[in-house]
């Protein structure tokens, strides 16, 4: 990703320091330390809690959000290294009030059980189609990052496949 | 976590000195690796310097056919790169079999080769782990070991390297740049994985604040019928139990031309060193390829826990081939 932020040796030390954050199109700014991952600033600073804190290692997916429009691993990155990036949450998806179609599709489904994957599950479905591997055949590989404990697998596929075939996709 | 400093540099040469000058300094590349360890105070970094806005994500055609990868390209750009999956399948297979795709988007080519083992003890922060504490020992050896290596272990360490992606690169002899502060060099690649020995704590060659820039792949026509076949506990985002990065070529029903490595079972990327030439002027049959397989897999180490991993391998190589001779690679 090339970027067009940052002067060179900007050091932040480990105080909390100044951060400005583009999340969902709106500038945030907030006093975190350097530490704090992106999925923390989200959740306990700017009280954006649909991006959910399974693992908080890199192993589950309920955590991914889009950063220039990639599907990332918010437990993983650092807030500050975002800074100049935007990032989009689940909370970002609708617009005037209308849920996105990957919403709507995952309520038609019943593509969840308890819920706690799920804002992860659409937003890597949405990046999946995006990134163009929505064959049948695609799906589930594509989309194995995402750990459903609930196991509602067929549903989530079946989600997916119902908005690529809207968007007239593959 | 524990406190830490953070910097975001745009240039190799600032990010180099920044690290050199700070003993307790790390770079942060995708950090998928390194963020998880440091969380859990298996890394303790005073001071971090992110370097994803250096501008070392490029992939480019050399003349005469071989790639420079920048250090920093992600997995996922370099899978889909034309030339990458024309004239190397086995790399854009091996980084597709890796991780998810959140982390192919945000891992880089220099960090995954710098990516730390999956050994749990190593892991815990807790556990006696050489690598880790060295002179500690090794909780490994005679714990849950079986996911742990059978090939180029020591008595200090037998942890397997997890990258996919490396052991194509090793199979190819591909080479690693690298600036630091005393200039640059070229590290051919198997060279850059060290094997645990008595210092387990050493993993490559690199110094502090020496950065890798590039890894090079040279020209090798025969990698275009090439293969990576990945054999693990569940069908993807896992690591591998065993696999098999292979490249052949077969002329008048003899292996000609031969590149094998196997991952999942080394403490580094193993080159095979001693099937390939076992198999040079052989007929291209599941027997000379069995016999290679033996020959390669007498080397092992096995351990009551992981000693299914000698047959597992022996079988991945043989199906690897075979698949190269048939052409149903995928």
């Amino acid at each position: 990703m090339d970027s067009e932020v940052a002067a060179p040796l900007i050091e932040r030390r480990y105080s909390a320091q100044r951060v400005t954050l583009n999340v969902n199109s709106h500038a945030h700014e907030l006093r975190i330390e350097p530490r704090v991952s992106l999925l923390d600033a989200l959740r306990e600073h700017l009280g954006l809690t649909g991006s959910k804190k399974g693992c908080d290692q890199g192993a589950c997916g309920a955590c991914t959000v889009l950063v220039d429009g990639r599907r990332v691993l918010a437990c993983l990155t650092l807030a500050f290294a975002c800074e100049g990036h935007e990032v989009t949450t689940i909370e970002g998806l609708s617009a005037d009030g209308q849920l996105h179609p990957m919403q709507a599709a995952f309520i038609a489904h019943d593509a969840f059980q308890c819920g706690y994957c799920t804002p992860g599950q659409i937003m890597s479905a949405v990046a999946l189609l995006e990134e163009g591997h929505a064959d049948d055949g695609e799906i589930a590989e594509w989309m194995s990052g995402n750990i459903c404990r609930c196991a509602a697998y067929p549903n989530i596929r079946a989600a997916i496949r119902q908005v690529r075939d809207a968007a007239g996709g593959e | 976590m524990r406190p830490l400093s953070y910097a975001r540099v745009t240039d190799a040469d600032s990010a180099i000195a920044m690290v050199r000058d700070n003993r307790d300094s790390a770079f942060l590349a995708g950090g998928t690796t390194e963020v998880d360890l440091v969380r859990q105070n298996v890394l303790r970094p005073g001071l971090l310097v992110d370097i994803n806005d250096l501008p070392l994500n490029h992939v480019e055609d050399l003349p005469g056919g071989g790639l420079r990868i920048g250090a920093m390209a992600r997995m996922s750009d370099v899978a889909r790169v034309g030339s990458v999956v024309q004239r190397f399948p086995v790399i854009a297979q091996a980084l597709l079999l890796g991780a998810s795709a959140q982390l192919r988007n945000m891992a880089s080519m220099g960090g995954n080769l710098c990516q730390r083992v999956r050994c749990s003890y190593f892991r815990d922060a807790t556990s006696p782990c050489n690598k880790r504490e060295p002179g500690s020992g090794c909780a490994a050896m005679n714990g849950f070991n079986r996911g742990h290596a059978i090939l180029g272990t020591s008595d200090k360490c037998i942890a397997t390297h997890p990258s996919d992606v490396a052991v194509a690169l090793v199979a190819l002899d591909a080479v690693v740049h690298s600036r630091g502060p005393d200039g640059e060099r070229a590290i051919p690649i198997d060279d850059f994985f060290l094997l645990p020995g008595d210092t387990p704590e050493r993993e490559h060659p690199l110094e502090h604040g020496e950065l890798i820039t590039a890894i090079e792949v040279p020209a090798t026509p025969v990698a275009r019928q090439s293969v990576y076949l990945k054999f693990r506990d569940r069908e993807s985002y896992e690591f591998a139990l065993v696999s098999v990065a292979a490249a052949a070529r077969i002329e008048d029903g003899a292996v000609a031309e031969v590149r094998l490595a196997l991952g999942g079972v080394g403490t580094k990327p193993w080159r095979a060193r001693r099937a390939e030439p076992s198999l040079l002027g052989k007929p291209a049959t599941e027997a000379s390829f069995a016999e290679a397989a033996s020959l390669e897999l007498a080397l092992a180490t096995p351990r009551p826990l992981n000693a299914f991993k000698v047959t597992l391998a022996q079988q991945a190589i043989i199906r690897a081939l075979t698949s190269l001779l048939n052409g149903d690679a995928r």
